[in-house]
């Protein structure tokens, strides 16, 4: 059974609760949580409806609805998903929910407005992920900023103010260049089609015939912005200081989702789009992206902070993806698709570990802990499993992603070179310094802190949060087959419209 | 003179106005309590002038021995300006007993100012813009000085003043210029005669005087200066008039003359004029707007911005750069008229509160207020789903088809910088907490003044096609 409004119900749930949420009494504090709790276990159910419905078989575009919306622009309100997005779909609405129970004692001021903020950003979220017009998905992209800027600017920590303009700027400034590119697609794709539209599909069919120099114009303006999300090195200098301040949701959130929609877009816009100067940037980007590599890694060795490191792990996390987006490999695409979904996990179970250890102490130097493994053992057991998953260690679900992606990069004809996979490589056993070094001097050792006495173990509320990620953390490495089918066709399609762009003579 | 009733009721509005100007008069003579009727008696006025102007939107015509043009495009603009007015009006209620100029007249000097905006964006003759726009800005001038007791007013009426009147100098100048070359002010003659006439310099140093007048007018740099001084002088409400239905107003007037000309492919003459004042406008204002501390000059830098943003869909010279400018005036028009509002809420009595640091903690203090003001920021800035954002959208579009992308780039940078001083309220209203726990005390017709103009601000941001469709119908 396949229900064209499934898309547009999954939408409508956050908005809806989102709304109601105003007219509940913000002294009412636990209502307000159970409520948004409510709001996105619903949300997160019909994401699994619409994930058993799903025909992974179908390379082509499914739950599709459309309306039009503003007739004379020819936009109009598009949705649907192939593999990609379910994937990402099921990701944000599996996160947000734990999210929401992560800071049910951690965020006890203005709770009704950070439940609305949560509510509202999931909409924006999955907006992006549905979106096949390119003004919707542009819409979605802005509206989603809204909510995170206020959540790192009121619930975050002292210099919170400072990341949340930074993070809106950056990210600002990088959606206007891309608003100029997607009028100026339209206008120069009307030349094809006979009328102005951002219907993707439309464009889709278009865009790739385009001159070289115009698709490379046009391809700088979305990498641009997308490089700015992922973020890409050198454009990543927002990602540490809005990780380290945004409260844990909020840290959760922004690298378990927010990231991930720069990649998306790149796959979703930039390839299939303009495969031409897809093809001319292949190095160039994946330069960045293995630059971002050992730079992420090496600036994550020295941090003294923990949530700084996680958050510079993020960059060399990223960089991994770029690489397999741009080797243009089977293997490559599909690490790359599952690496988002690794690192949504494996990241953003991460930041829940420093949260919640943040809030037992207050703090998140490196060397205020040490020996905690005696005191805290349940909690030393998940953040090894946790790290461990996030350095890809085989039979956990970082090692598949990363295996495809260099495998993928050492065959690419597009990269054409073995140099990429030997520097990124390196990449992996930072990763492990880093990370491991970091474990060691928490949890080995001698307790030397007398304060760290106190510490107490996970509560079950806390347990059951990290569950459902851990397991689907073994799952993917032990048995990654059922989240690969979904996405095969997706890549597959992907990269045939990368070297088998549509070819059409001139209306 | 009039040929038959169907002329008379294309200007009822007109009429309705001008009724409503001499009623008004008669009753602040004979009624000492007048200052409480009259805001809900020009309330009515003005609404019904404005939905009269909406329902017979489609029936064009010329009148006055080619005079006035009625319908179509003008509607829309008598809409605009009668609405804004009915929203300050709204507003005004309480404000000016806040303020201490408490007094009848206020409102008739409004609907004065209204009517000359009608004329103008009526125009079909120079002497007719020329005559709309002095009754409006005269109509300005004493709105500027209304508290003749307070010497910052006094000071913002007289600088509005004397430089007005200046660049009404050059406005009349221009038209003489105009007027010795082609031997008419009737505007249809001059433009099908353009071609002809563009050879001439005199001639086209008139226009160019024209030019530098309405940009007086519509504050575009460099003719920006007596912005700011006036917007923190003049009452906040009555500033709030001044930079939406008085920008609309000369915007109305360009696109009055200037949209005639486009049709015979003129714009190549005008287009880097256009361009630069447009660039400077948008880049000025907004980075000026940066260092700004007082809300009110704040906001003035951000209308030298939006200027410049309208002035791209001028200088691109094609239909959807006119119908963008319609779009974004109506849209900059609700979104500057409900921050002002918030603004004459906030504002305490003896123009307290204006600082940017008397925000701070707002988010705490009044959730309300902080949500609604926080809502118009993010429309000011240009982020979907509000109209900001389509207005700017349609005039980038417009801008790129007439192959004047830079333009855009230009327009997305500035509207990058702008974002940062737009942020910063939101940012003091949420981030900041504050000493005081004052919470600012309202009226219900201020607030409701200000949810109208927010939810026209969202419904023109959802469902901007409608709109947008009836004012290109009329321009095609």
């Amino acid at each position: 059974m396949e229900n064209s409004l499934l898309l547009t119900y999954l939408l409508l749930i956050p908005f809806i609760g989102s709304i109601a949420l105003l007219f509940i009494k913000a002294e009412k504090e636990n209502l307000i949580r159970y409520f948004g709790l409510g709001i996105s276990v619903i949300a997160f159910l019909l994401s699994l409806v619409i994930y058993f419905n799903f025909d992974p078989s179908n390379s082509s575009f499914q739950f599709v609805h459309k309306f039009k919306w503003i007739e004379n622009l020819n936009i109009n309100y598009f949705v649907g998903i192939d593999g990609m997005a379910l994937l990402l779909l099921v990701l944000t609405t599996f996160l947000t929910p734990l999210t929401l129970i992560s800071s049910w004692t951690s965020i006890n001021k203005k709770v009704k407005e950070f439940t609305f903020f949560m509510l509202f950003l999931e909409l924006g979220m999955l907006g992006v992920f549905v979106s096949l017009d390119l003004f919707l998905f542009y819409f979605f992209w802005e509206a989603m900023l809204i909510p995170m800027y206020f959540i790192i600017g009121i619930w975050g920590g002292q210099e919170r103010i400072y990341a949340a303009v930074k993070f809106f700027i950056y990210t600002m400034a990088g959606s206007l260049v891309m608003l100029v590119a997607i009028i100026w697609l339209a206008i120069h794709a009307s030349n094809y089609l006979g009328k102005f539209t951002t219907d993707l599909v439309e464009l889709y069919s278009v865009a790739p015939l385009f001159d070289l120099s115009i698709q490379n114009y046009l391809f700088i303006a979305f990498a641009l912005s997308f490089a700015i999300k992922v973020p890409l090195f050198p454009f990543h200098t927002w990602l540490p200081d809005a990780h380290v301040q945004a409260p844990t949701a909020g840290s959760v959130i922004l690298a378990g989702v927010l990231l991930k929609m720069g990649t998306y877009g790149l796959l979703r816009y930039n390839l299939p789009l303009f495969p031409a100067a897809s093809l001319h940037f292949a190095s160039f980007m994946s330069t960045l992206a293995v630059i971002g590599i050992i730079y992420g890694a090496l600036v994550a060795m020295v941090q003294t902070d923990m949530k700084k490191l996680v958050a510079y792990s993020s960059v060399a996390h990223l960089g991994f993806v770029v690489l397999g987006i741009f080797a243009m490999t089977q293997e490559s695409m599909q690490g790359a698709i599952i690496q988002m979904i690794n690192h949504g996990l494996s990241t953003g179970a991460l930041f829940l570990l420093v949260g919640m250890l943040y809030e037992r102490t207050h703090t998140r130097e490196i060397s205020y802990y040490g020996g905690i493994a005696k005191l805290v053992p349940v909690y030393s057991f998940f953040l090894l499993l946790v790290s461990l998953s996030s350095i890809g260690l085989p039979g956990l679900n970082g090692f598949v992603g990363e295996f495809l992606i260099l495998l993928g990069s050492f065959k690419s004809t597009v990269l054409n070179s073995w140099w990429y996979t030997v520097f990124a490589t390196t990449g992996v056993i930072f990763a492990a310094v880093y990370l491991l070094w970091m474990y060691k001097r928490v949890v080995f050792g001698k307790v030397v802190n007398p304060k760290l006495n106190d510490l107490t173990d996970l509560n079950k509320r806390e347990i059951f949060v990290l569950v459902p990620i851990i397991i689907f953390i073994v799952w993917i490495g032990i048995y990654p087959g059922t989240f690969l089918n979904v996405s095969e066709k997706t890549s597959d399609k992907i990269i045939e419209r990368v070297f088998e762009p549509p070819k059409v003579e001139l209306k | 003179m009039l040929n038959n009733i169907q002329e008379f009721y294309n200007i009822l509005p007109l009429v309705i106005i001008g009724g409503l100007i001499l009623i008004s008069v008669v009753i602040e003579i004979y009624w000492d309590n007048s200052e409480k009727f009259l805001p809900w008696f020009s309330i009515i006025g003005f609404l019904s002038a404005g939905i009269y102007a909406l329902i017979d939107v489609s029936n064009t015509s010329i009148i006055f021995q080619n005079m006035l043009a009625t319908g179509g495009v003008v509607n829309i603009f008598w809409l605009i300006f009668n609405v804004s007015a009915a929203i300050v009006c709204l507003l005004s209620v309480n404000y000016i007993k806040k303020y201490g100029a408490y007094y009848g007249e206020y409102y008739i000097i409004i609907q004065t100012s209204v009517l000359g905006m009608m004329l103008m964006a009526g125009a079909k003759d120079l002497i007719m813009i020329f005559l709309g726009l002095e009754i409006m800005s005269i109509s300005f001038y004493v709105l500027a000085g209304f508290n003749r007791k307070l010497s910052s007013a006094n000071e913002a009426s007289l600088k509005y003043f004397l430089l007005g009147a200046f660049a009404t100098g050059f406005l009349v100048y221009g038209i003489a210029l105009i007027y010795g070359k082609a031997t008419t002010t009737s505007i249809d003659v001059i433009s099908s005669n353009f071609s002809a006439l563009s050879g001439n310099v005199l001639f086209l140093a008139g226009v160019l005087l024209f030019l530098i007048g309405f940009s007086f007018k519509i504050a575009a740099f460099p003719f920006h200066m007596w912005v700011p001084d006036v917007y923190q002088g003049s009452p906040t409400t009555v500033a709030g008039l001044f930079s939406t239905a008085g920008k609309a107003a000369g915007f109305s007037a360009l696109i009055v003359t200037f949209g005639a000309l486009f049709g015979g492919a003129y714009s190549h003459l005008f287009t880097p004029y256009l361009s630069a004042i447009a660039v400077f406008s948008m880049l000025f204002g907004s980075i000026v707007a940066i260092i700004q501390t007082d809300i009110k000059r704040m906001l003035a830098y951000s209308s030298i911005a939006h200027a410049g943003y309208m002035l791209i869909g001028l200088a691109s010279g094609n239909i959807d750069g006119v119908a963008g400018i319609i779009f974004y005036l109506a849209a900059y028009t609700f979104m500057n008229l409900a921050a002002f509002g918030i603004v004459s809420i906030v504002e305490g009595k003896d123009e307290t509160n204006l600082d940017l640091d008397s925000y701070a903690g707002l988010g705490t203090r009044s959730p309300f207020l902080a949500g609604l003001f926080a809502l118009i920021m993010f429309a000011l800035a240009g982020i979907p789903p509000f109209a900001g954002f389509f207005g700017k959208y349609y005039v980038f579009i417009a801008a790129i088809k007439a192959n004047l992308t830079w333009l855009a780039i230009v327009g997305i940078i500035s509207s990058a910088i702008s974002i940062y001083f737009y942020l910063r309220i939101v940012v003091i209203m949420y981030f900041k907490s504050s000493e005081s726990e004052d919470k600012p005390s309202y009226l219900n017709s201020e607030i409701i003044a200000v949810i109208i103009s927010v939810a026209l601000i969202i419904i023109l941001g959802l469902v901007p096609g409608s709109f947008i469709d009836l004012i290109t119908s009329f321009l095609k």
